[in-house]
């Protein structure tokens, strides 16, 4: 799997007076089986970005490539495109539609030109990744918790076991637990699976305990592509785009500050404990 | 894909059309219709042209944008035109197996297609100019008189507002779906007429769920902010005429008269 945008810009009703500039020369190369997250103040062009990944939306300038082909190029298949880029919108619950759960994460496969018996394997596999019992499969999906529909939907789209996962905040109004959890599955289904996720987040705590490599977005252009704990050195930088580094990172600078011997590159609790840990000696 | 229907959406430019008061363009869009249906001859059609330019070149809003939501109606427009057109009796000029074009049939589907395009260029201009909310304000005060034979206005007017309000609304759930259900694989376009209907199912169930939550929680929004009806509610910016709303109305009475002049004198 290879996906490298190339100068990449878009534009939302262009010639129009509600003509809008969303992107703006986009470079960006996703890794095989990397967890990518991105990040930016909201309005700056994150959901606009993820949909060019799956052809949904067309750069009005510059090139997307999947796999060394143009995805503009009209004899290249989108549909196609779309089973191995699986993109998970916000508030994805919103497009269950189906009499039952599990006829709803068919769909997908079953779009994908799998036979009946096989798309039923996968939709069973996904439901069961993504922690749904067997006991609602066959209820309606209108009937669940705003947790479990949430989860049915993203099952939905892991059952065309794409090899790239793009979820645009998937945790969005959930609670801390519930969100701790589906992170936690998605890092599963990475590993298991070997594929690449893109997760696009307001939480910088998320991002920085989940994610190999960081972009961050302002005004709809990249501004920082690189590890969490070179990207959160950048604070004041990011605080200026409306963004934050997470807590540990800032406790751990003020502590610096103080004259504390901290190792201040730490972007998650378990290392700001340890290196706290080792300066005061227990 | 839907956002391309354009038919009558409000356009935000400033212009002397779009300031004037939401009465006048509501009066004048009448006043011109039933100038179009007064008319029986071409020459009665030189003052409604004239007037159609003027307020087209006053209102800032392009001419290529309004004929492009003109579109979605081209369809409509042709049928009329065809139907009339092999229609009329008369004076035959051309035929061929059953149909036939006459004399009469021509001047008819002519008349038809003037007045068919100009009816919606006309009202389309009123929507371009105006926003749903000044429209139905002005359809409440313009109306208000009917209060006397117990015609609930204002109930009509914010039905009407809402569902002004929620079209672009659904228009743009409608587009989220769409794309959700294609990031599944979903296929709106290829397959006969069956295969196209079925692959609506995923679209507008989730669409009817949602429209339904929405109306749910903007009633109880409305009443939790305490609505209970028209009586004794104040707006905060009432309707008020100005000096360029009688120059309007004056306007609009003179093109008036000339359309009857012309009706009567030829
Ligand atoms: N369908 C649309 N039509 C016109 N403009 C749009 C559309 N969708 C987004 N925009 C504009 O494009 C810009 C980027 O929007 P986008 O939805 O990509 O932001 P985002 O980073 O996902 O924000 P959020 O964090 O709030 O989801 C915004 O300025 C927005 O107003
Ligand atoms: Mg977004």
């Amino acid at each position: 799997m290879s996906m490298i945008l190339n100068h990449v810009s878009y534009v939302y009703n262009p010639g129009t007076p509600m003509e809008s500039r969303a992107l703006t020369d986009i470079n960006l190369k996703i890794n095989d089986g990397e967890f990518l997250g991105l990040i930016g103040h909201t309005g700056s062009g994150k959901s606009t970005l993820v949909q060019h990944l799956n052809g949904l939306l067309l750069p009005t300038s510059g090139e997307v490539y999947f796999n060394g082909a143009d995805i503009s190029d009209p004899e290249f298949s989108r549909k196609e495109l779309r089973g191995k880029v699986g993109l998970v919108f916000q508030y994805p619950e919103h497009q269950l539609f189906e009499a039952d759960v599990f006829s709803d994460v068919c769909f997908g496969p079953i779009n994908k030109g799998l036979s009946k018996k096989e798309a039923e394997l996968k939709a069973f596999t996904a439901l069961k990744q993504v922690g749904i019992e067997d006991e609602y499969f066959y209820q309606s999906p209108f009937d669940l918790s705003g947790g479990q529909k949430r989860r049915v939907a993203i099952a939905g789209v892991l059952a065309m076991e794409p090899e790239v996962l793009v979820l645009d905040e998937p945790t969005a109004g959930l609670d801390p637990a519930g969100r701790d959890e589906i992170l936690g599955m998605l890092s599963n289904i990475q590993k298991d699976r070997g594929c690449s996720i893109v997760l696009v987040s307001h939480s910088m705590e998320d991002v920085a305990e989940y994610a190999d490599r960081i972009i961050v977005m302002n005004k709809g252009s990249i501004v920082f592509d690189d590890t969490p704990s070179e990207v959160f050195k950048f604070s004041d930088e990011l605080e200026n785009m409306g963004l934050r580094a997470p807590e540990v990172t800032r406790a751990l600078k003020k502590l610096k500050e103080e004259g504390f011997n901290v190792d201040v590159s730490c972007v998650n609790v378990r290392d700001g404990v340890e290196t706290i840990s080792k300066c005061f000696g227990i | 894909m839907l956002r391309d229907i354009t038919l009558g959406q409000y356009y935000p430019v400033d212009s002397a059309i779009h300031r004037l008061d939401p009465r006048v363009k509501l009066f004048g869009t009448m006043v011109f219709l039933v100038s179009l249906f007064i008319t029986d001859n071409f020459i009665g059609y030189i003052p409604a042209i004239a007037f159609l330019i003027t307020v087209i070149s006053l209102s800032k809003v392009p001419f290529k944008y309004m004929v492009k939501g003109m579109r979605a109606i081209l369809f409509l427009l042709l049928f009329s035109v065809i139907c009339n057109l092999f229609m009329a009796r008369g004076d035959v000029i051309f035929s061929f197996w059953k149909l036939s074009i006459t004399k009469q049939g021509i001047k008819t589907a002519g008349f038809m297609a003037i007045r068919l395009s100009f009816l919606v260029i006309g009202s389309s201009i009123m929507t371009l100019t105006t926003t749903p909310n000044h429209l139905t304000d002005g359809l409440e005060k313009g109306l208000s008189f009917l209060k006397i034979f117990k015609v609930p206005v204002h109930d009509i007017a914010m039905m009407m507002s809402i569902a002004l309000r929620f079209i672009p609304i659904l228009v743009e759930e409608t587009d989220k779906i769409m794309k959700a259900q294609m990031a599944r694989g979903a296929d709106f376009e290829s397959g006969n007429l069956i295969k196209k209907v079925k692959s609506l199912i995923p679209l507008l169930v989730p669409l009817f769920v949602s429209a339904f939550r929405r109306a749910n929680d903007l009633a109880m929004a409305m009443e939790a902010r305490g609505y209970r009806g028209g009586d004794g509610r104040t707006k905060m910016k009432p309707l008020k005429y100005h000096a360029n709303d009688a120059v309007a109305y004056l306007v609009l009475f003179v093109y008036l008269g000339a359309i009857i002049a012309i009706r009567v004198i030829f």
